[in-house]
């Protein structure tokens, strides 16, 4: 029968049918279900199976905290694992399933596990497979790994997307109940920004889950009274499914917008969630409480369930979890349970009011609750024939927001209950979170507390009368679990941790509270132990004889519920994960066929592969032999500008770089080596003086940024007397390299000026124009030891530039290059590059040790005189090629005597860069070599383990192109 | 400028600037703003700002600051520094224009074309800002110009009207990945 647990009343919208599957079986539910409160008014108790031993369970709450009903919602690629029935909303086409069994959630092979129980207790696998060491890698982990876990993730892409977002406000309510909906309005309409955020899908917390009228109105009613009317205010923005998961300084706080999650589907192009960081003047906390329970043996069967929860399935959602239910409770708000169940029709069995003595000793029933075993006061024991059980030990006050920089919270002894400690800057508690539990109390709290916060804005606050509420005081007298008997009782229900597994862990003594946690996993997973901490440590306060405060609590942090990594993530997934930057040159390129490479951000062509051409070293072959024979132009825009200006720009630089560049006369341009404070080489460049106080610096297209963060730091913080003045200009010019013996010959045929070697000699710069008159740059610098430019124009002209230089080129037996070449020319030049400037060499190991001036003050000059860095064995860079020409180099090789064991004793340096030369007709490479300078000759070996070659090498001069430089200076 | 002969191509690489129109919202490339850095040099404040209000009409706005004069526009980006605009046809040198007007007061750096700029319109505008930056962008109005970062790109985001229209300016280079993101966030309200 369809809905056969359904009662009367309700927050559910009856004129709408909603039709869903469970494990494929159909079912129906209304608008305003969840998955969990549509299931029980069908009836329908077992939703889940336990972490370790498989046994059966059911909901036990009907909130965030939930550590049963953890289903797998959607199927196909967006099958979501391990969330929880008990706040997943209902809607037409749902399909859940259970997970953490097999073959069915009826029969479940695991639970054979629950026969072998005293082998899982705590600490089961510490002890179990700790030998043979070798076994753990290979056989137990990837038994545990297969036997643990809940659900299972799909394997395929998710195809939703996710958002984050940044919002502002003056006031941040958390929650929803009374407390937040009373200062929600306390502070909206006093004219504040007001947040107003809630998990759960509609507001008003506990007020929807209880019969307590406000003034002559029921909770409910006024709680959507209250909601429209904080709608009606444009200063207030409701966030109805969001729940606040941390609390970060300076107010910040972040929240999980579940958009899409109760939809079958996103709407085209919304995202399924968005991850909001929210940054408030003022935080009231407006949380609520948890239910705590009584751990008794076999306190788990489904049909077992907080006192609360049982009220909320009647109250709001018209679903009974039984017909014949029982009460155990200590405290009066578990009676309220009783009177809303009898109010709705629902037979109570038995009323078990500890308070008085009595106490469920045992439960049995395989698939759901049957009978429970009561004793009483006098000793004797009697059994009740029951389907559901609720339970309430008391509440726990939802305390973590205020734990998340490591405050901790303090014991209450009138309440029994931990409630917030010391606060954040700005944040303040107000309600059941602050351990004010009644309905009046949560009202007055929540005005209070919005009050206070708009005085510290300044903002002028009008008295508004409260609505008359209950106000009851709290009477419980505290009791974790019941003793004197045996059997397993639960404390932690999502990780199977027992009354008996705290005794173990206190025997073994593991007493700490965080021992306690890691011992045996109590707290953890997707509840976070919201309804088994402080039990837990209740036990073990019991067990060692201090107090609850003395045994403290573990540290609370965020996230306060489950995220999806997808969330985290937002927009940077696949091919978005990064922005791209494209070159200026990027859409001739992409037209040419050219194959790309990422170098950081940047999209660089790599090589321009031509017809005929079927390996990518034919491309790069002919791009080098063509450029060291006629020309070859490379998009070089990539490397970092840094506009350089001011009276003492001159000095700024002379004092970053290691050489000197005060007297760089005006009109030229000078390679430089810059250094960190250690000594190392931070990048390598060059710097051209455009005017007396205006130089244009280049940088590495790897160390652009770190660069110019380096050099706003020295302008900022080391020399702030020094006038000068750094912009980036990186993006603003599209600069190209142009090499080879007819690079001048192309160049004059763009360039309006003259540029004979005579009027622009080697290192020459200048400010020039291009094509008939358009503003541009001409530099004569080099690095791949040819007659080369580096020309550049604003960027916007780029791709008109590169059109007309390539034709040219094409028209002298040119062609424009890609970054293979460019790398393989400048090995075959020896210049150094991001391999070689890796972090860990000096100038000295460079070969550039001259460069250093020893007669001014740079940053790294000092440290790089280091004794370990300029021993005579130093390493320095030298060139390499293979003794055996047909053989290939391999960069990471290291260098080993030709008659010495390969190991870290007689390691003679490293192989950092090859290369195919078709120059020299054979793999060359450079790389760091002890003692280099003086070993041109020798023959070593070199060997790399990892690919397990060997190849023998002679070392040679690092330039194997043009040694004495002739080519670039003609 | 001079005649030359060299076609430029806007920084999204069509024939023409891009305009996209999603929901309320529209984004338009815009090519047509010629942009320098201006940073005074030492004890060049005063100068600066005379010779800047001579040559503009506009008084160089303070932090968080932006001000529009005629065809010039003045945003502040640090310490005595700002981005100074100007229509392109007119302005293409606007670096020479802007360095003849301030002689040694001020380090004058032509930006036309480190950026690209985005012109954006709508009622929606500052709810698609709230899934892009930090900026609290309700509470901007005409004449705010701030630093952020979208989407990981450093970028300028300038207040024209509250809530409804606003420029980005961001490095050029990535001018497509930064219009996906706008279209993004517009599409996901």
């Amino acid at each position: 029968m369809s809905q056969m647990n359904r009662l009367s009343g309700g927050l559910i919208d009856r004129s709408q049918t909603l039709r869903f599957t469970f494990d494929g079986l159909p079912y129906q539910g209304h608008p305003g279900d969840t998955l969990a409160s549509a299931l029980l008014a069908n009836g329908v108790k077992l939703m889940g199976r336990g972490f370790k031993y498989h046994r059966p369970r059911g909901p036990i709450s009907a909130g965030s905290e939930e550590p049963n009903a953890i289903v797998e919602l959607r199927g196909g690629a967006r099958r979501e694992p391990n969330t929880r029935a008990t706040v997943a909303e209902l809607y037409h086409g749902l399909e859940a399933a259970s997970q953490n069994r097999w073959p069915s959630l009826k029969l479940d092979a695991l639970a054979v596990n629950d026969l072998m129980s005293p082998f899982f207790a705590a600490g089961f696998y510490y002890k179990t497979f700790m030998w043979p060491k070798a076994f753990w890698e290979k056989l137990y982990e990837p038994m545990i790994r297969r036997a643990a876990g809940l659900g299972s993730l799909s394997g395929e892409v998710d195809p939703d997307s996710y958002d984050k977002g940044f919002l502002h406000c003056d006031i941040l309510v958390i929650g929803a109940g009374p407390a937040g909906l009373m200062a929600a309005l306390t502070a909206g309409r006093a004219g504040a920004r007001v947040i107003l955020a809630d998990e759960d899908f509609a507001m008003g917390g506990r007020l929807n889950a209880e019969t307590l009228a406000l003034n002559d109105q029921a909770g409910a009613d006024w709680a959507k009274a209250a909601v429209a009317e904080l709608a009606s205010l444009s200063n207030v923005r409701l966030m109805a499914r969001t729940t606040v998961l941390g609390a970060y300084d300076h107010g910040i706080y972040s929240a999980l917008e579940r958009v899409s999650d109760h939809l079958a589907v996103p709407a085209e192009g919304k995202p399924r969630q968005i991850l909001w960081r929210i940054y408030s003047q003022r935080a009231i906390l407006c949380a609520g409480a948890t239910e705590r329970p009584i751990a008794f043996v076999n306190n788990d069967r489904p049909g077992i369930m907080m006192a609360g929860a049982m009220r909320a399935y009647a109250n709001r959602w018209a679903a009974a979890v039984g017909k014949r239910v029982a009460v155990f409770t200590n405290n009066d708000d578990g009676l309220r349970t009783v009177a809303d169940l009898k109010a709705k029709g629902v037979n109570i069995a038995a009323v078990i009011d500890a308070r008085k003595g009595d106490v469920v000793t045992d439960s049995r029933g395989r698939l759901g609750l049957r009978e429970i075993t009561v004793r009483q006061a006098d000793g004797r024991s009697h059994k009740v024939a029951c389907d559901a059980l609720a339970v309430s030990g008391g509440w726990n006050p939802n305390v973590q927001l205020t734990c998340h920089q490591r405050n901790r919270p303090v014991w209450n002894e009138a309440l029994h209950a931990f409630v917030p400690g010391d606060l954040l800057p700005g944040l303040s508690v107000a309600g059941a979170a602050n351990g004010v539990f009644s309905t009046h109390g949560a009202l007055r709290s929540g005005a209070d507390a919005a009050g206070q916060a708009l005085e510290g804005l300044g903002i002028k606050v009008a008295e508004a009368p409260l609505p008359r509420a209950e106000d009851a005081p709290v009477s419980l007298t505290p009791l974790w679990f019941v003793p004197h008997t045996s059997g397993r009782a639960w404390v932690d229900q999502q990780n199977d941790v027992t009354v008996k597994d705290i005794k173990l862990a206190h025997q073994e003594n593991f007493t700490a509270v965080e021992h306690l946690k890691r011992y045996t996993t109590l707290g953890m997973a997707t509840d976070q132990g919201k309804t088994s901490n402080v039990t837990g440590l209740a036990v073990m306060a019991e067990l060692t004889g201090k107090t609850i405060p003395e045994t403290g609590t573990t540290i609370y942090r965020p996230p306060y519920s489950p995220v999806p990594i997808g969330a985290y993530a937002g927009r940077s997934a696949g091919a978005d994960f990064r922005p791209k930057r494209l070159t200026p040159s990027h859409k001739w390129a992409s037209e040419q066929g050219a194959v790309f490479v990422e170098v950081g951000m940047w999209l660089r062509a790599q090589w321009f592969p031509k017809a005929g051409e079927s390996h990518w070293r034919q491309s790069v072959d002919r791009e080098v032999l063509a450029t060291r024979a006629s020309v070859g132009i490379c998009d070089v825009t990539t490397l970092g500008k840094v506009d350089v200006q001011g009276a003492d720009a001159a000095e700024f630089l002379n004092r970053i770089y290691a050489n000197p560049f005060a007297k760089l006369a005006v009109g030229r341009v000078r390679y430089g080596l810059m250094l960190r404070e250690d000594g190392m080489v931070m990048d390598d460049g060059t710097a051209a003086r455009l005017a007396e106080d205006h130089f244009v610096v280049t940088t590495t297209t790897a160390n652009a940024l770190g660069v110019y963060r380096h050099m706003e730091f020295c302008r900022q913080c080391l020399w702030p007397e020094l006038d000068v003045q750094i912009i980036s200009t990186t993006e603003a010019w599209a600069q190209f390299s142009v090499a080879g013996p007819n690079a001048r010959k192309l160049l004059e045929q763009v360039v309006d000026q003259d540029i004979s070697n005579e009027a622009f000699p080697y290192m020459a710069c200048a400010p020039i124009t291009v094509c008939g008159g358009l503003r541009a740059r001409l530099f004569r610098i080099s690095f791949s030891g040819e007659l080369a430019y580096e020309i550049a124009v604003p960027t916007r002209y780029g791709d008109a530039l590169i059109r007309r230089m390539a034709a040219l080129a094409d028209g002298m037996g040119g062609c424009v290059y890609g970054t293979e070449a460019l790398g393989v020319m400048r090995i075959e030049k020896g210049h150094v590059a991001g391999n070689e400037l890796n972090g860990t060499t000096t100038a000295l190991n460079l070969g550039m040790a001259g460069m250093v001036s020893k007669k001014k003050d740079t940053i790294g000059a000092v440290l790089a005189e280091r004794e370990g860095l300029v021993r005579p064995d130093a390493l320095v860079v030298m060139g390499f090629k293979p003794v055996d020409p047909k053989q290939p180099l391999a960069a990471g090789s290291h260098f080993i005597g030709r008659n010495d064991t390969a190991n870290a004793a007689n390691d003679q340096g490293y192989m950092t860069s090859v290369a195919y030369s078709p120059h020299v007709g054979s793999s060359i490479a450079l790389g760091f070599l002890k003692n280099g300078a003086n070993r041109k000759g020798e023959v070593l070996r070199a060997v790399n383990p990892v690919q397990n070659s060997e190849v023998l090498v002679e070392v040679v001069s690092a330039h194997f192109v043009d040694p004495e430089g002739e080519r670039l200076r003609g | 400028m001079a005649e030359h002969s060299l076609t430029p191509l806007p920084a999204l690489g069509g024939t023409t600037p891009a305009v996209v129109a999603i929901g309320s919202v529209t984004i338009r490339e815009n090519p047509d703003l010629a942009m320098a850095s201006v940073t005074t040099r030492a004890g060049g404040e005063k100068d600066l700002l005379k010779a800047a209000k001579k040559l503009t009409g506009l008084t160089l706005p303070g932090p968080g600051g932006m001000a529009v004069a005629g065809d010039w526009a003045a945003f502040w980006t640090g310490p005595g520094q700002w981005m100074v605009t100007a229509p392109f046809g007119s302005h293409e040198d606007i670096a020479t224009i802007v360095k003849s007007a301030v002689g040694a007061a001020a380090s004058v750096t032509e930006q036309t074309d480190g950026w690209v700029r985005f012109e954006l319109e709508g009622r929606d505008c500052a709810a698609m800002f709230e899934r892009l930056c930090n900026v609290d962008v309700h509470a901007m109005t005409a004449g705010q110009a701030t630093r952020t970062q979208i989407e990981h790109l450093g970028s300028f985001l300038l207040c024209h009207a509250a809530r409804v229209q606003f420029s980005v300016l961001t490095l050029r280079s990535a001018a497509k990945s930064m219009l996906h993101a706008l279209e993004t966030a517009a599409h996901s309200l």
